[in-house]
């Protein structure tokens, strides 16, 4: 399991935790992200913008 | 007065003083002014005391941009944290949330229970539809930050303008598409604001719902869940608007009509002039850029940037949409509007005042310099631009 941070705002996806509200259930994987993937909170970085934190 | 101190790189102390700190009352303080027109004609007997807010926003406050100017002050970048974690200014926020309800609430009671003229009817109906338009303003200040309450507050007062989508709609839509032509929330080059109005307002929405679908779906819901965000505000709306139908009886029915409209149109005229014809270029894997400070008209003016929380400074905010608004910066060779934005309204209202105004000055920026394959540019009006400026071989740049 891994984060994954948005290099604009400091979101940071945890596969462990995943991100609920989102819809995106503990447990699943960054590559398994929607590729139009954006940011939740800034919307102006998207998933191949991501850096593994 | 309070200030900042901080260390610079060099290793130079600093300490720094926000001369504006108390000046953003003003933005929590301005959409009262329904009240103060309603206060002047109580008082006087008067009835045109109600369309003074109107006079203030559309002479005064564009007069005053003119004559005080412009201020390109930055914080410095050192201290920055600590104004963002300042309480004060976040504070001003949470403030204005329930005078955005007392201000309609107070314009309803009035028109509903006393015997207008229809003109100050209809005017007093503007006014509050304006002023409620200012409630997009503050549910988007609050809206771009990760904390809840603000959040929850950003989604409470947009239920005034019913606007309840705007959450939505422009932190995961707009934010996401500035600047290009899918983007129904960035105005086209030749487009004139009516036709923008058509465009924009249906499309926001259903690109709302389709985003808000799209997150429903993912947790296995249906689009009518009570988790809806859309909804959610929407409801708060219905309540509001049936409360001041039951209380103040059928006038509420034309009064929240236009009310509504212009409500509305204050967020149709601000996207109008936030982007117009700016275009975010593809990068050799066909990805639009990301979003840079000239891909937003900018406005420092001071007075409206004061009544407004700084929206105007909006190249900054796009490039960086959670700073906060008292940290927003200014850029040197920006795309830079005429006015504040109540003055360039008046512009945009009068298309061939506004073309004449702004086309030239978008040809003109540095990264456009009359290339006008980096503009966003209305496909209808495509053949005739061309013809115009390409004749005159970018004689703007
Ligand atoms: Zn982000």
């Amino acid at each position: 399991m891994s984060e994954f941070k948005c290099p604009e705002c400091g979101y940071t996806y945890d596969e462990a935790v995943g991100d609920p509200h989102e819809g995106y259930s503990p447990g699943t994987r960054f590559e398994n992200l929607p590729d139009d993937f954006a940011c939740p909170d800034c919307s102006v970085r998207f998933k191949e913008d991501f850096e593994k934190a | 007065m309070k200030g900042y101190t901080a260390t610079l790189p060099g290793g130079e102390a600093i300490y720094y003083v926000d001369r504006k700190r108390w000046f953003w009352m003003m933005s929590v303080l301005y959409p009262l002014q329904p009240l103060l027109g309603i206060w002047l004609h109580s008082t006087t007997g008067t009835q045109a005391w109600l369309l003074l807010p109107l006079f203030i926003g559309y002479v005064i406050v564009p007069l005053a941009d003119w004559m005080i100017g412009e201020d390109t002050n930055n914080p410095p970048e050192e201290v920055v944290l600590q104004l963002d974690r300042d309480r004060y200014y976040r504070v001003l926020t949470f403030l204005v949330v329930p005078l955005h309800f007392i201000s309609l609430i107070g314009s309803a009671w009035w028109a509903g229970t006393q015997s207008l003229s229809w003109w100050s009817f209809l005017g007093l109906a503007v006014v509050a539809g304006i002023t409620s338009g200012l409630g997009i303003n503050t549910g988007h200040e609050l809206g771009h930050k990760k904390g809840r309450l603000e959040r929850t507050l950003a989604k409470i007062v947009l239920a005034v303008p019913v606007y309840g989508h705007f959450w939505v709609e422009h932190n995961r839509g707009h934010h996401r598409d500035v600047s290009t032509p899918d983007d129904p929330a960035s105005a086209r080059m030749g487009e004139n604001i009516y036709k923008f109005a058509l465009r924009e307002i249906p499309g926001a929405f259903f690109r709302a719902w389709a985003i808000e679908k799209d997150r429903l779906v993912r947790r296995d819901r249906s689009a009518w869940d009570a988790d809806n965000q859309i909804l959610q505000s929407m409801l708060l709306s219905l309540l509001l608007q049936l409360g001041l139908l039951v209380m103040f009886g059928w006038k509420m029915i034309p009064f929240l009509v236009v009310h509504n409209v212009l409500a509305w149109w204050q967020l149709t005229s601000a996207n109008y002039i936030e982007h117009y014809g700016l275009l975010r270029a593809k990068d050799s894997n066909g990805r639009f850029e990301r979003c840079l400070p000239h891909h937003s008209w900018n406005s420092n003016h001071v007075l409206s940037n004061l009544v407004l929380f700084h929206l105007q400074r909006h190249s900054d905010h796009h490039a960086h949409p959670l700073r906060r608004y008292q940290s927003l910066r200014h850029f040197n060779d920006l795309p830079t509007l005429p006015n504040g934005y109540f003055g360039v309204y008046l512009l945009a209202y009068v298309p061939w005042l506004w073309y004449r105004v702004m086309d030239h000055r978008l040809l003109a920026l540095p990264h456009i310099a009359g290339d006008l394959s980096r503009v966003n540019i209305d496909p209808d009006r495509r053949d005739a631009i061309l013809e115009k400026y390409c004749a005159t071989g970018a004689s703007s740049a």
